[in-house]
């Protein structure tokens, strides 16, 4: 069971970080909407992961996302900030003690759960990762308007790729 | 101790957070050269802005310093000022006249005594003998008019018996008709700003507005400015008319006149005086 949690998400992590790269980094609409689909590794991470494995994870794939988009250090603090709101959301929404599912995917937890919680991730991954790029205030309409159409593109394509995967299991 | 213990592994995700979110910036600021400069240059400014002010209060606190440093270089410049403008390196400056061949030239001089309320006045200027000044020559105000003929020369001074004297006679010309006159204070008239035109022929006409102009005939060089005529056709009672004129120079204010030096002012008084009178 738990090496069966481990191989999967390595094979994901491979595959996220494939599409990401390969395909994904080649894509944008007029500089204004990039979809940074490799988020959906962090926020499927099993529930049951320590603090300390999920931020080193999280900086980890931010710092190899780094390497090809050579940006030293932008992925990294914004998966960093992302893997905090996951965090914090969890928290929040639901008790920890009853937390029976494996990992917070659209299957287990249901849309309603998983958009807001996407949303949330999403939104401050590119929040951060968008300010960190343009590292100034006076562009900020622009940069927010980017930031705002790249959410929504990431978040689309997230939701479409769960979608596909999607596995009917008994709750 | 041990609570503070707790309350960290309580909140490990926050103080992870900051942990890995303070690596991630400074990465990306250490790695990324925008970044960096960017980051450079707004610490450069804010560092900047700080000690423009702080700069503003020292300024502040310098004041009585900085104006008493002032004040001695203004007293310093002030006898500086001095000492340049009592050497006087004004020189003849010549003009020539190409079209009657005769060659004049100016000498600027300082007034340093002047008078003008007295029946004669007289004002000193500040060039003399050594500056080729001889009695009898004309001197003229700077922009327009006359002023009056030099009188007495010493070495470095001249006196200059002005136009508001009972003696000056200058002879005039309307400048229209170039009717010969000649132009004096008159007897009786204390205003500096009037003189009258007398000798005009009786067939002249004059009118309001005429000006008068030197005729060249003396020391004065032709078509000096001189005035306006202001009451024409003032009869008297012998074959000429008068007529009152408003002066062009201001002789309150005189600061600076020009002495007109004429070359040939030895040659023509040698060979006029060849001429006797009742021959």
């Amino acid at each position: 069971m738990n090496s069966r949690i481990i191989i999967v998400n390595v094979i994901r992590w491979f595959l996220l970080l494939f599409v990401q790269i390969f395909l994904l980094k080649n894509m944008g609409f007029y500089d204004l909407s990039t979809p940074f689909i490799y988020v959906l590794f962090l926020l499927l991470l099993p529930f049951g992961i320590p603090n300390i494995v999920l931020y080193l994870l999280a900086f980890g794939t931010g710092l190899t996302l780094d390497a090809f988009y050579d940006t030293m250090g932008v992925h990294a603090t914004a998966c960093v900030v992302l893997a905090f709101v996951r965090i914090s959301f969890i928290s929040i929404s639901l008790n920890r003690d009853a937390i029976d599912d494996p990992e917070p995917s659209l299957s287990y937890m249901g849309f309603q759960w998983f958009s807001l919680y996407a949303f949330l991730c999403v939104i401050a991954h590119h929040l951060v990762l968008f300010f960190l790029e343009t590292f100034r205030l006076t562009e900020v309409g622009y940069t927010l308007m980017r930031c705002g159409l790249s959410c929504i593109f990431t978040l689309l394509i997230i939701l479409l790729v769960e979608f596909i995967f999607y596995r009917r299991t008994p709750r | 101790m041990r609570n503070l213990w707790i309350f960290i592994s309580r909140y490990n995700a926050f103080f992870l957070f900051i942990i890995f979110f303070t690596v991630g910036i400074y990465l990306t600021v250490k790695n990324n050269s925008y970044q960096r400069s960017v980051t450079l240059n707004s610490t450069n400014q804010i560092v900047g802005t700080a000690y423009e002010r702080l700069n503003v209060f020292k300024r502040y606190l310098n004041l009585g310093m900085v104006n008493d440093s002032l004040a001695a270089e203004n007293a310093k410049l002030k006898s500086q000022l001095l000492s340049l403008t009592t050497v006087d390196t004004a020189k003849d400056v010549k003009v020539v006249d190409t079209v009657t061949n005769q060659d004049y030239t100016y000498l600027a001089a300082k007034v340093i005594k002047n008078s003008i309320t007295l029946r004669n006045n007289v004002m000193t200027i500040n060039k003399g003998s050594i500056d080729g000044i001889k009695s009898g020559m004309a001197v003229i105000a700077p922009q327009k008019g006359v002023v009056g003929f030099i009188r007495d020369v010493s070495e470095h001074l001249a006196t200059i018996q002005s136009l508001l004297h009972k003696d000056t006679k200058i002879s005039v010309t309307l400048k229209k008709n170039n009717a010969l006159g000649s132009l004096v204070w008159g007897d009786g008239n204390f205003d500096i700003k009037k003189a009258f035109i007398k000798e005009v022929p009786n067939h002249i006409k004059m009118y309001v507005g005429d000006t008068i102009v030197t005729s060249g005939f003396a020391s004065f060089p032709k078509g000096i400015l001189v005035g306006r005529i202001s009451k024409p056709n003032v009869a008297t009672n012998d074959n000429f008319l008068s007529g009152e004129v408003n002066l062009f120079t201001d002789f309150s204010t005189l600061q600076y006149v020009y002495v007109v030096k004429y070359k040939k002012a030895e040659e023509q008084k040698a060979l006029e005086s060849a001429v006797k009178p009742n021959e």
